[in-house]
């Protein structure tokens, strides 16, 4: 079965717009849920993965339920827990554990790692490790759109801790004077590292900073990725429409450490445990089940499909061959 | 008439705006204003506020802006309003711009425009010559053109490059020089130097304003019978190794020149060049000239004593001619 064909199921006939959606999200937190625990707790652990790794366990919803709406002519500039935009955006699994593994299959041939990849053929734009970077890039992305008469938007991807930095100030800022087709999204999950939000800011909500910048901002239960989907939508055709940026605060939790070397002893252990209740991905297939746009047997074949893609994916990765080191010199520069 | 090096720069940059429609121009008071130093008076009567556009005091987003438009296949060109300042746009530039390349295969087609130099009493954060910080970072062009038709020529190269450029346009010689430029189009290659004066028994490589100074001690020196090549790098990333190297094999002696400081400044990579390829050619030692390691201070004495001059040259040069 194909990933089209898991996502809309055998039965797309019967299923309404609601449910197609619903199976669509799903489907991509699922597959997002079961690559990056493959990463972690595995290819890292065996020593496959040599470098850092960022997973966004438990925060699924925000990429998938954002980046869904994203069309043909939108780009985006995801952050470091937003694997499911390249998945949403056509880049296959098995390119993606390459790229965690150094193989020349990964979208930089091994010159990066982890979530520090992009392909404008696919819209996507690479981070890098000075989080907000992105924020006044994805600023001149939407000047393009607009330049070149584009009904096009940027969707601009950052965390919580990303908001103190002066890149993202000033990147809203241009933003906003210039009316510009941008869609701000914060994963607020409430940790920087070891930092927690109290530290990181005197606002209680990022979204409070919104209003600074004269732009609209929204905050939504970022653990619900039907409400993500939502928002969104209202935050895209707001800027899609002319009105300028639209600020999109993601309320959610990181269920992990900063990364996989971080137990997070730092965080309470309460939090994790309410924090946990709130899955997205089980709330999910709750809801569908509830609402009937699903049976047990096809949430089941939902699981079933992602395990064996990311099999097939991991074996794909593993084929493919680490960089030659006489490769090194090349493309610094498009000629030399 | 002939044009001056700030003319040309302009020039330069309205005749790419005329051929692509994707070239355009953001920075602070670059558009009703024209400018700090009137580089971009009159683009934005002409070319209208979507293609000159002014932006907050804001350099991380000047040049990250730059950057989001060049990953999508515009060409802007992104003015600092002073060389100085960059450094507040650093990240976007030397991580960013630089990096995107070797790293994900996409091209970052942008120029920075820096004014820079000292010699105009600045002081400390007007004054500055940063360009090493951006010829160690690799994925970045550098260019320092010295005259206008290099200006011109170069800047209209930077312009059609599709690797980030900066350009280091020296403010003292804005009004300071000019001289005829062909009625015709040309451009000017980014990566290669220019022998500017030839010579037989030393050859003096330098860049930028230093050149002036260069030629202006290459002729004092010409009335004391030494013949002296001087060799104008224009840029500085990539470096015209050959160039220096065979100019200095034809007159065994170099003196290096700059107006940036001194420690790891451009005259130390230049040295070690040398020395790894052509040490068996050298009749003397590697001289410098160059800034002292401090900031640029403001008052003129400090200035004047801190800027290399033709004085400070011709001691040098001299001494190894007669070594």
């Amino acid at each position: 079965m194909s990933a089209t064909q898991a996502v809309t199921g055998d039965r797309p006939d019967h299923r309404t717009a609601e449910a197609t959606l619903a199976h669509q999200c799903l489907y991509y937190m699922s597959m997002m849920r079961e690559l990056e625990d493959r990463i972690e707790r595995k290819l890292y652990r065996q020593g496959k993965i040599v470098g850092g790794v960022y997973v966004g366990r438990g925060q699924e919803a925000i990429p998938v339920g954002t980046a869904l709406l994203a069309g043909p002519e939108d780009i985006l500039l995801p952050s470091h827990r937003d694997m499911a935009v390249f998945l949403i955006r056509g880049v296959s699994p098995g390119r993606i554990l390459a790229q965690y593994m150094g193989r020349t299959g990964g979208l930089t041939r091994g010159r990066d790692g982890n979530m520090h990849m992009g392909d404008m053929k696919h819209g996507v734009i690479s981070i890098i490790s000075a989080l907000a970077a992105t924020v006044p890039v994805a600023t001149g992305v939407a000047m393009a759109l607009r330049y070149r008469g584009s009904n096009g938007v940027a969707f601009s991807y950052f965390g919580d801790g990303a908001t103190s930095r002066g890149d993202w100030h000033e990147g809203v800022n241009f933003a906003a004077v210039q009316k510009l087709p941008v869609v701000f999204i914060c994963n607020n999950n409430q940790y920087a590292y070891s930092t927690p939000l109290s530290l990181q800011m005197a606002c209680a909500n990022v979204a409070d900073r919104g209003p600074a910048y004269n732009i609209p901002a929204e905050i939504v239960d970022g653990n619900d990725a039907l409400a993500v989907h939502t928002a969104t939508r209202r935050a895209v055709e707001h800027a899609r429409s002319g009105k300028g940026p639209y600020l999109l605060e993601c309320k959610t939790f990181r269920m992990t450490g900063h990364s996989a070397h971080d137990a997070a002893h730092y965080v309470p252990k309460s939090l994790f445990d309410e924090w946990g209740k709130l899955d997205p991905i089980v709330r999910l297939e709750a809801r569908m089940l509830e609402e009937g746009w699903a049976d047990a047997a096809e949430i089941e074949q939902n699981r079933a499909l992602v395990r064996k893609q990311v099999d097939e994916a991991v074996e794909w990765a593993e084929s493919s061959p680490l960089p030659d080191p006489s490769t090194l010199l090349d493309d610094v520069y498009e000629s030399q | 008439m002939p044009t001056t090096y700030l003319e040309a720069i302009r020039e330069g940059m309205w005749e790419e705006m005329e051929r692509d429609p994707n070239v355009f121009l953001l920075g602070e008071d670059i558009g009703v204003y024209g400018g700090a130093f009137k580089v971009t008076a009159g683009f934005f009567e002409h070319f209208g506020a979507k293609r000159v556009v002014d932006t907050p005091i804001s350099e991380a987003a000047i040049a990250g802006a730059a950057i989001g438009a060049g990953l999508m296949g515009l060409r802007p060109v992104a003015e600092m309003q002073f060389a100085d300042f960059i450094t507040c746009g650093f990240d976007q530039i030397v991580n960013f711009a630089a990096k995107c390349r070797y790293r994900w295969g996409a091209a970052v087609p942008i120029v920075v425009r820096a004014p820079s130099g000292g010699g105009i009493h600045g002081g400390p954060f007007h004054s500055q010559n940063p360009e090493m910080w951006f010829v160690r970072t690799p994925g970045l062009k550098v260019v320092a053109p010295a005259t206008a038709y290099d200006a011109k020529g170069l800047i209209k190269s930077a312009i059609r490059d599709n690797d980030p450029v900066i350009f280091f346009e020296h403010k003292g010689l804005y009004r300071k020089i000019k001289e005829e430029l062909p009625a015709e189009e040309y451009t000017v290659p980014i990566g290669k130097a220019k022998v500017v004066r030839e010579g037989r028994d030393l050859t003096i490589v330098t860049y930028g304003s230093m050149v002036w100074v260069a030629l202006e001690a290459a002729g004092k020196l010409a009335e004391e019978g030494a013949s002296v090549e001087i060799v104008d790098l224009r840029t500085l990333v990539p470096l015209d190794r050959d160039t220096v190297c065979e100019s200095v094999r034809k007159t065994s002696k170099v003196l290096l020149l700059h107006e940036d400081t001194r420690t790891g400044g451009m005259a130390g990579e230049l040295a070690a060049t040398i020395t790894e390829n052509i040490w068996e050619f050298l009749d003397g030692p590697i001289l410098r000239v160059t800034a002292p390691d401090t900031p640029v201070p403001y008052s003129p004495p400090l200035e004047e004593a801190f800027l290399p001059n033709c004085d400070k040259v011709l001691e040098k040069a001299r001494w190894l001619w007669k070594y």
